[in-house]
C-alpha cells in the first residue's frame, strides 16, 4: 500500500513536470504577449517580475507546485482571477458528466457484454458484437450533435445546451444532462462491451462456472453469481484506464452542449493562451486519472486477497 | 466470419484511401473555393450532398477531407511506431528494475490521452495539423512500447533466440532478425487500431478548431461548421460524421480481422 502511494506521488510529480515544461515552452515572452506591442521595457520588466517569469526554471516550478499543494494554482494572466476560483464552480458540471457517463457506459456494457459472451455463437452475440464495433466508430461529439437535432430541435424533449446547477433542483439539472451523458456514455459503453465480453468469456472457462452449471444453475444465474465478482478485477482495471478517455471525451462534449465545465474553461483559456489556467486545469485532470488508477491498484487487494502480498501482476 | 471482418474493413479502408487519392486529381467542384455554389443548397444535382454555409460543394469537401484524416493518421502512427517499437524491443532486454521504471513511465503517459496532450500543445503553440499529429503520435507511443515489449518477451525465451544468443549473435541482430519478424503481426494490429484512434482524435481536434486549419477540408471541422446550421440544414451534419465513422470502423475491423487471421490464440482477447 505504501509502495503504491509512493508510486502515485512520483507519477504525479513526473506528470506535473511534463505539464510545466510544455507550458513553459511558449515561444516568445509572456509579458510581451499580455501587454501588447506598445509596452515599454520598464513595463515589460515589471510584468515579468510580477508573473515571476524572470526567475530560473526550477524556482518557478517549485513555486508553482508549492502553491498547488496549498490549493493555490496562481492567478489568470489576463483576468487576474485566482485559477482555483475559476475552476471551483465548474467541478460540479464536469464531475456530473463524467460520473453519469461512466455509469451509463457500465449499465449498457454489463448486460450486453454478458449476452455477447454467453450467446457468442448465436445471432444475439454476433449482433451485440457488431453493435459494439459500430458504436466504437462513432465520434461522441457527432452522436451529441445528432441527439441535439432529434431530441432538442425536433422533439423538444430536452434543452439543446446549457446547464442548471443541482442546487436549483434535480429536474432541470437532469434534463440538461440527459443528452450529453447519453452521447458520452453510449459510445463509451460500446467500447466497454468488448472488455466485459472477454472478461466473462474467461469466467465461462473456469471450473467454478462449470460446477455451478453441473448442479443445475442456469447460465445467467451462474454468470451473475460467480461471473460478475470474478470479472470485476479486470473490469475495474479497464474502467481505470478508460477514465482518461471519458474525461477527454467530456471536454469535447462540453463544447457540443455549451456546458460550463472544466473542458470549456480549458478550451477558452487555450484560445487565449492563458497558460497558467491551462496548466492548472490539465494538472487537475491528470491528478484525478492517476489517483483513480492508484485506487484501482489498491482495490485489487480488496477484491482479490491473493494479490495482497504478490503485488500487481 | 472473421475473414469477412477483414474483407469488409479492408473495403472501407480502400474506399477512404481511394477517396483521398481521387481528390488529388478530381473533385466535382473545388473543395476550397468559397462561394462557388449556392449557400446551403439541398442535396441534389449538381451538388450531390448539397453545399455548406460558404457555398462549397459538400461531396468535394468530403472527398478532400479523407486526405486530412489519412495524413494525420499516417504521420501520427508513423511517429508512434518509429519510437515505440525500438523502445519496446529495448525494454524487453532491460533488467527487471529498469523495465519497471519504464512501465511506470508508461502509466504516467496513459494519463495524457492524445486529445489532452494536443489541447495542451495547442495552448502553447496554437492549434495546427502539425501539433495535432505530433500530439496524437506521442500519446500513442506507449501503446506500441507495451505491445512490442509483451511480444518480444514471449519470443525471447524461444529456443531459436537462445541458440542465437549462445552462438554469440549481437543483441541488435537478434532483435532485428528473430524478434521483430515474430512480433510484426502484433505491431500491424496495433497500427491499424491506432490509425482508427488517430482519425477520431483528429476529427475531435478539428471540430474544436485546434487541428486542421479552416482552409483545408477536414471532416471534424465540417461537423463544427454544420452544427451552427443544424436547425435548418441537419443533413450537413450527417455526411462528415458518416465519413469519420466509416473510416474508423474500417481500420478497427482490419485490426480485429488481422489479429484473428494472424494469431488464432488471441481470438478471444479484447
Amino acid at each position: 500500500m505504501l509502495a503504491r502511494l509512493g508510486i502515485f506521488v512520483a507519477s504525479l510529480l513526473a506528470a506535473s513536470l511534463v505539464i510545466f515544461v510544455i507550458t513553459q515552452a511558449l515561444p516568445g515572452d509572456v509579458a510581451a504577449a499580455i501587454l501588447g506591442f506598445g509596452a515599454t521595457p520598464e513595463q515589460l520588466a515589471a510584468k515579468r517580475a510580477e508573473l515571476g517569469t524572470d526567475r530560473p526554471f526550477l524556482i518557478q516550478y517549485a513555486d508553482w507546485i508549492g502553491g498547488v499543494l496549498h490549493g493555490d494554482f496562481g492567478r489568470s494572466w489576463y483576468s487576474d482571477i485566482p485559477v482555483a476560483t475559476l475552476i471551483a464552480p465548474r467541478l460540479e458540471v464536469t464531475s456530473s458528466l463524467v460520473l453519469l457517463g461512466l455509469a451509463l457506459a457500465l449499465v449498457i456494457a454489463l448486460p450486453l457484454g454478458a449476452v455477447a459472451a454467453l450467446e457468442r455463437r448465436q445471432w444475439q452475440g454476433f449482433t451485440t458484437s457488431a453493435l459494439a464495433q459500430f458504436g466504437m466508430a462513432i465520434p461522441a461529439f457527432w452522436a451529441g450533435i445528432l441527439l441535439v437535432f432529434v431530441f432538442a430541435v425536433t422533439l423538444r424533449w430536452f434543452p439543446a445546451n446549457g446547464y442548471s446547477p443541482l442546487a436549483r433542483g434535480l429536474g432541470p439539472w437532469a434534463s440538461h444532462l440527459v443528452l450529453p451523458v447519453v452521447a458520452l456514455g453510449a459510445v463509451q459503453g460500446a467500447v466497454l462491451i468488448r472488455y466485459v465480453r472477454s472478461a466473462f468469456l474467461e469466467v465461462l472457462g473456469e471450473d467454478y462456472y462449470r460446477t455451478a452449471r453441473s448442479i443445475g444453475w442456469t447460465r445467467w444465474r451462474a454468470l451473475a453469481r460467480h461471473g460478475v465478482r470474478n470479472a470485476a478485477l479486470s473490469l475495474v482495471t479497464v474502467l481505470g484506464l478508460q477514465l482518461a478517455t471519458v474525461i477527454v471525451g467530456a471536454i469535447v462534449i462540453e463544447r457540443v452542449f455549451v456546458l460550463p465545465g472544466l473542458g470549456s474553461l480549458l478550451l477558452d483559456m487555450v484560445g487565449r493562451h492563458d497558460l497558467i489556467v491551462v496548466r492548472g486545469v490539465v494538472l487537475l485532470l491528470v491528478f484525478v486519472v492517476l489517483l483513480i488508477n492508484a485506487a484501482v491498484d489498491i482495490s485489487y487487494a480488496l477484491i482479490d486477497p491473493r494479490l495482497r502480498t504478490s503485488g500487481r501482476a | 466470419m472473421k475473414r469477412a471482418e477483414l474483407w469488409v474493413g479492408g473495403a472501407l479502408v480502400a474506399t477512404v484511401v481511394a477517396m483521398a487519392l481521387l481528390s488529388f486529381v478530381w473533385t466535382p467542384f473545388d473543395p476550397t473555393a468559397v462561394g462557388s455554389g449556392t449557400r446551403l443548397a439541398a442535396p441534389g444535382w449538381p451538388h450531390l450532398l448539397g453545399t455548406d454555409h460558404m457555398g462549397i460543394d459538400t461531396f468535394s469537401r468530403i472527398l478532400a477531407g479523407a486526405r486530412s484524416a489519412l495524413y494525420v493518421g499516417i504521420i501520427a502512427v508513423g511517429i508512434a511506431a518509429l519510437v515505440g517499437v525500438p523502445l519496446g524491443l529495448a525494454t524487453a532486454w532491460l533488467p527487471r528494475w529498469a523495465s519497471e521504471i519504464v512501465m511506470r513511465g508508461i502509466d504516467v503517459a496513459y494519463a495524457f490521452p492524445a486529445l489532452l496532450l494536443a489541447i495542451l500543445l495547442a495552448g502553447v503553440f496554437g492549434g495546427s495539423t502539425e501539433t495535432a499529429m505530433i500530439a496524437i503520435g506521442v500519446a500513442t507511443i506507449p501503446a506500441f512500447i507495451r505491445v512490442t515489449r509483451a511480444g518480444a518477451l514471449s519470443v525471447l525465451s524461444a529456443d531459436y533466440v537462445l541458440a542465437a544468443r549462445a552462438s554469440g549473435t549481437p543483441v541488435p541482430a537478434i532483435a532485428a532478425r528473430h524478434v521483430l519478424p515474430n512480433v510484426a503481426h502484433l505491431i500491424g494490429v496495433q497500427a491499424s487500431v491506432s490509425f482508427a484512434m488517430a482519425i477520431l482524435a483528429e476529427a475531435a481536434l478539428s471540430y474544436l478548431g485546434l487541428g486542421t486549419p479552416p482552409t483545408v477540408p477536414s471532416w471534424g471541422r465540417m461537423l463544427g461548421d454544420a452544427q451552427t446550421y443544424l436547425v435548418s440544414h441537419p443533413l450537413q451534419a450527417v455526411w462528415p460524421g458518416l465519413a469519420i465513422a466509416a473510416a474508423v470502423l474500417g481500420f478497427n475491423m482490419v485490426g480485429d480481422g488481422l489479429r484473428d487471421f494472424l494469431d488464432p490464440k488471441l481470438r478471444e482477447v479484447a
